[in-house]
């Protein structure tokens, strides 16, 4: 048998989603929408229908956040929304079963866990990697993992699991050399210095900077914080791949009382967004 | 991981990326890194400027009264019978405690990098004040993140911040208490980085800060050295201090690192009892992970989600611990014990009455750990503990938990 037999079957769809997603965006002119949901909320049992309503309401990919107890980049929506997970019980097993089942009915949406490294830590690295592979996960994005102590994710990249990074305003050319040089996937840029949910978008001062992190390379870009709706989200996908909507939709369905209603509120919310995208084209 | 770790210097430590051999890093978002990367470079060319260390000691002296005294405690070692107790009265310097070390020297950095806004974060209120303090001696502008259940148990430090002119923002997310209201200061920072300059009150969060504020707090250790030399002729049998996110215990600890025939002994608080599971002990207690920035032992459960811990002393009940103690701890070169609030409190009552010295809740633990010390070594060992700070603050605590009303 070969090397190349050897690698997991599991590992080779993972490099096939997240790319051929953005290689099928791109050969068409389209932009990718990316929705954040917190995993576990509003609901438990809600994750694997929201996930299927985003992915009918436009998704291209989906981020599902890890519910973590000290989330110091997100605001108070998303810490809320993580507080009622963990009270919920929500762990990185559950989140796994969630993308297992999910996988049942979708073999081609691409999903990247977001969140902080203690969970993982704590979960423990070989472990985490064999089996968010084996659930379907595709990559994944740690807020406190900089590409100074990206080598601490080894076993998760060395297992076919994308590491997405992230870009903001303050990075500088050095440290964007760094991050391209090992960025696979895409690259998320934060759109300005802050928190997630915070109202500082400055549309024009984001298209200056993904224009410069393109010019480096290939590694699509997708731009996150502060795309709340139709009209920013179009503002912002001029000149980025993909936009992430993030903290708006985890308030849309904060209180919904059950999964259909959670769902039908997911894909209701998406679905305008995907619309208007779709009148912005890549020339 | 679990290799032991073999270490020639311990004072070469951390190393270019903040590690303490498997502890410490710089585990951040991205939008900080660039802010923490200027920092780190502008600190270590500061910390070799004889102008800038100069300027420090100035104000350690004149404006903190250093050199803080080694006191023998000759009556509370008689009382015991075994080793003598010498204290170093970080307690008697400007503010009550050896956290102004600290936020002098953070505050001189932050004014030649030009930011003029300072943000903190404190659990107690000690940091909290002591921020205060040098942003009113240095002209700056102070906001100081509390947790809402803090502010509700130290109110007289959180006037006391008000009077010197600062901000207290309370903060309503997670425990309400310190962990959050670090979350809460690093969300600030990461929002206002361009002009703001976050004075972390101990030896915790990503690389530069463990390295900076056990540099700005070893004047403990080294003017203790040259203290035990000169009074005792001899430098002490063994070390103690207490432990929360570790600042006064790794300044006094730091220059002795390398004397071998040191012991060192760092005090946790155990709160209710370890095996109660209320406590703050993540030395004795917790297990690695990363918190703030870094890599140590943390409180958490199997989620990695970080606990809530329990101490009487505010200022120990941090779920995480700074990193050089881990690597210390890991390495072998200290051991870590839990002292109980009911330890803590007893040795508190026995110093007041032994001494005369009242004696932060915080320090007390590390009297309490000196006097079980003392108890099994004989009368002519030397036991050398850290008194931290002063218990004015914590009178009403105090009086609270005995049914006292005041």
């Amino acid at each position: 048998m070969s090397a190349v037999d050897a690698v997991p079957v599991s590992s080779d769809a993972t490099i096939q989603r997240i790319d051929a997603r953005f290689a099928a965006l791109r050969a068409s002119g389209r932009k990718g929408l990316i929705p954040f949901v917190t995993a576990g909320d509003p609901l438990p049992e809600a994750t694997v229908a929201i996930m299927h309503a985003l992915v009918e309401g436009g998704a291209d990919l989906i981020e599902l956040g890890v519910p973590y107890s000290d989330p110091v980049a997100d605001g108070p929506v998303i810490q809320h929304a993580s507080e009622r997970a963990i009270a919920r019980g929500v762990g990185i097993e559950a989140i796994l079963a969630a993308v297992r089942t999910f996988r049942e009915r979708d073999a081609h949406t691409p999903v990247v866990l977001m969140g902080y490294l203690n969970p993982i830590e704590i979960y423990g690295y070989p472990r985490f990697a064999a089996e968010a592979v084996a659930a379907g996960v595709d990559g994944v994005l740690v807020v406190d993992v900089p590409v100074e102590e990206s080598d601490t994710l080894a076993p998760l990249t060395d297992a076919g699991l994308r590491q997405v990074f992230l870009v903001a305003p303050t990075t500088t050319d050095a440290r964007l050399a760094a991050i391209r040089a090992r960025a696979r996937g895409f690259v998320y840029y934060v759109s300005f210095a802050g928190i997630t949910g915070a109202d500082r978008l400055d549309v024009s001062a984001v298209g200056t900077r993904v224009a410069h992190i393109q010019q480096g390379g290939s590694i699509p870009v997708a731009v996150g914080f502060g795309v709340r709706d139709a009209a920013t989200a179009v503002a912002v996908a001029a000149a980025a791949d993909a936009v992430v909507i993030g903290s708006a939709l985890v308030a849309h369905l904060a209180d919904a009382p059950d999964a259909d209603t959670a769902a039908r509120r997911a894909r209701d919310f998406l679905a305008p967004i995907r619309s208007a995208l779709d009148g912005v084209r890549t020339p | 991981m679990n290799e032991p770790i073999t270490v020639s210097d311990y004072h070469a430590y951390p190393d270019a990326h903040g590690r303490f051999a498997d502890f410490g890093g710089v585990y951040m978002p991205e939008t900080l890194m660039p802010p923490l990367e200027e920092l780190t470079a502008a600190y270590l060319a500061m910390r070799e400027d004889p102008a800038f260390l100069a300027e420090f000691e100035r104000d350690l002296k004149y404006y903190v009264g250093r050199p803080s005294p080694i006191y023998h405690a000759e009556r509370l070692s008689q009382k015991i019978g075994g080793a003598q107790i010498l204290l170093k009265r970080e307690d008697l310097n400007h503010t009550g405690a050896h956290k102004i070390n600290n936020t002098i020297g953070q505050a001189l950095v932050a004014r030649r990098m030009g930011k003029r806004r300072i943000i903190a974060e404190t659990g107690a209120g000690q940091h909290g004040v002591a921020t205060a303090t040098v942003c009113a001696r240095f002209g700056l502008d102070c906001i100081v993140y509390m947790g809402a259940v803090d502010i509700e148990r130290q109110k007289i430090n959180v006037y006391r911040m008000k009077l010197l002119g600062a901000e207290v923002v309370p903060v309503t997310s997670g425990s309400k208490t310190l962990k959050d209201a670090l979350n809460e200061a690093m969300r600030d920072w990461v929002t206002n980085v361009a002009d703001t300059f976050y004075i972390i009150g101990t030896v915790a969060g990503p690389h530069p800060y463990p390295m900076m504020v056990r540099d700005f707090n070893a004047v403990v250790g080294r003017e203790a050295r040259a203290q035990m030399l000169e009074q005792f002729g001899r430098l002490p049998d063994v070390l103690t201090a207490c432990v929360g996110g570790g600042s006064n215990a790794i300044g006094l600890f730091h220059a002795f690192l390398n004397d071998r025939d040191v012991a060192i002994v760092g005090a946790e608080a155990a709160g209710d009892g370890i095996d109660t599971g209320r406590h703050a002990a993540s030395l004795a207690a917790g297990r690695k992970g990363v918190l703030h920035g870094n890599r140590t032992y943390v409180i958490c459960d199997d989620h990695g989600q970080i606990t809530e811990t329990h101490s009487i002393s505010a200022g120990l009940d941090y779920p995480g611990v700074g990193p050089e103690h881990a690597f210390l701890k890991d390495s072998g070169r200290a051991r870590y014990e839990g002292v109980t609030d009911d330890e803590a409190l007893a040795a508190f009552h026995e110093l007041a009455r032994t001494e005369g010295i009242l004696a932060a809740l915080e320090s007390s633990h590390a009297v309490a750990q000196a006097m079980k010390l003392a108890r099994e070594l004989p009368k002519d060992k030397l036991i050398l503990c850290n008194l931290s700070g002063r218990g004015d603050k914590d009178v009403h605590t105090i009086a609270a938990r005995e049914g006292i009303s005041l």
